[in-house]
């Protein structure tokens, strides 16, 4: 088993920060406001590993810092403090010390995102296969025929109908949208995609297609993922690990079905004394 | 076949906290056990004992509270599996350990034949050999081949229980946790699977099992242990 990606005390504050900020905020403090300066300390010292082909889960309610964690590692923000090494083939790389210009090429080659709200990972007003196109110029796919056969392909791959790729995906369903986000992802295989909530205020059918198609991917392609979710059901499903978030801490992390069955934290308990 | 033990627990003990309540519940107390290779060493003793949360602390779906569960692995020496690194179990858990739970739990939507196949998928064995060896198995589990190609959510417990235990046995793994395997099955289906449990320890797997009924017992276990209410609860 190989490593892919290795975070080290990863960290966000939003606002001035002060040197009281990380000690005075946190789950035993029930928030994540410093009272000294005011700054929110939205992620404080994340550590974990992710290797080849796993999918690990982030849990927790709004606000606990897990959609800011993938964030940071998908350059979306610069974050406050922390190290994150990923191994790209035979090379490593240190995320955070690196220029804008490898950045952008590890984002649109190396790395897929799939936001909860489309219009943050779709350009709404070119068409479904352009939005794909796009990210297939990007990584220097320059034959139009080849590029619309590609696009063609992945649309057909994550079950949006072909006729509908010249259209503009503002049209789309909330899980058509989805699937377009996850098609245009998945366009350069990348060996690492981030998934930010993404069956959150889909109907439970729809969000039944999109976990099985993110099962059947990670089978395929053995991609590596991070799933962001406050959902029980995304966790059991798709997830071999978890990590359970409070107020921008990690309070407890396992084996899902440890996590699930076997709770340690007061909070954890609740959560899964709480799902339906 | 050697006899050296493939898995030893000493002293395990489980407790569950619950913050809620305030309420500490012992589940398992001081148990001790071994499983050989190609042996079967059964657990048994009266509901509340704690015969499933040995299982389970093996299989690390629960977090031991006290006790050593050294297991020889194929690869590399003895470790002890309340201690071991997550993506080690996970990997154990590929390759090496299999655990029959009482119920069966699937990915919805699964065909049946995709179910039984899933652990020989982990191990990168393609679709179709992996379906054809479920196939192989679910015949021999006497499962109705009008079933392969739906998935067990409408299925009757017995025909669960025996989704279940070919999945469980699929692979073969070096051991095996079983939970009661044959809680819900007629005479006639019993005896394919004790036939089957045989023939798997004939081929080395070592097993943990759970039974209640003194005759199952007899006819397959090799050694036998006994759990008893802890005390407190």
């Amino acid at each position: 088993m190989d490593k892919i990606l290795e975070v080290k005390g990863l960290s966000q504050v939003y606002g001035p920060g002060c040197d009281l900020c990380f000690t005075s905020t946190g789950p035993e403090f029930e928030t994540n406001i410093c009272p000294h300066c005011g700054s929110i300390v939205a992620l404080h010292d994340l550590n974990f590993d992710l290797y080849k082909g796993e999918i690990l889960g982030i849990m927790g309610e709004s606000g606990s810092g897990k959609s800011t964690a993938v964030k940071c590692l998908y350059f979306d923000q610069i974050p406050y403090s922390g190290s994150a090494l990923f191994f790209d083939e035979t090379e490593q790389k240190r995320l955070f010390e690196l220029n804008p210009a490898q950045r952008r090429s590890l984002r649109n080659h190396r790395f897929g995102m799939v936001y909860q709200n489309a219009n943050l990972g779709l350009n709404f007003d070119i068409s479904a296969g352009g939005n794909i196109a796009e990210r297939l110029l990007m990584s220097q796919v320059m034959n139009y025929r080849e590029i619309r056969e590609r696009a063609r392909e992945l649309l057909a791959r994550t079950e949006v109908l072909t006729e509908r790729m010249d259209e503009l995906p503002k049209n789309f369903s909330g899980g058509m949208q989805q699937r377009v986000q996850i098609a245009k992802a998945l366009a350069t295989r990348p060996p690492l995609l981030f998934l930010d909530e993404v069956t959150t205020g889909l109907d439970l059918s729809v969000q039944a297609k999109i976990l099985d198609l993110i099962l059947e991917i990670q089978s395929e392609l053995n991609t590596a993922m991070i799933v962001v979710t406050h959902d029980l059901g995304v966790i059991r499903l798709l997830a071999g690990r978890t990590l359970v978030m409070k107020y921008g801490r990690v309070i407890e992390r396992g084996l899902t079905d440890q996590i699930l069955e076997d709770p340690q934290h007061a909070y954890t308990q609740q959560l899964v004394a709480s799902a339906l | 076949m050697t006899n050296k033990p493939l898995l030893m627990v000493e002293n395990l003990s489980k407790t569950f906290f619950l913050h809620e309540q305030n309420k500490v519940i012992p589940s398992s107390s001081q148990v001790n056990l071994t499983v050989y290779a190609g042996k079967l060493t059964a657990l048994i003793g009266p509901t509340g004992a704690g015969k499933s949360s040995v299982l389970k602390s093996i299989y690390r779906t629960y977090l031991p509270s006290s006790g050593r569960l050294l297991y020889e692995s194929a690869t590399g020496g003895i470790l002890d599996l309340a201690l071991a690194l997550e993506h080690r179990i996970l990997e154990l858990r590929r390759e090496e350990i299999g655990f029959v739970t009482q119920f069966l739990h699937t990915l919805p939507r699964q065909k049946t034949l995709d179910v039984v196949a899933m652990p020989l998928y982990r191990q990168g064995v393609n679709k179709q050999e992996g379906r054809a060896r479920a196939a192989e198995l679910l015949a021999e589990l006497n499962i109705p081949e009008r079933l392969w190609e739906v998935p067990p959510a409408t299925f009757s417990g017995g025909e669960k229980q025996r989704v279940n235990l070919a999945r469980g046995l699929i692979a073969s793994p070096r051991l095996l946790l079983l939970d009661e395997p044959t809680a819900s099955l007629d005479a006639e289906t019993t005896d394919r699977v004790v036939a089957l449990i045989q023939r798997k320890k004939e081929q080395g797997v070592g097993m943990l099992a759970i039974f209640h009924h003194a005759d199952l017992v007899k006819r397959m276990a090799d050694e036998v242990v006994e759990l008893s209410v802890p005390v407190g609860s």
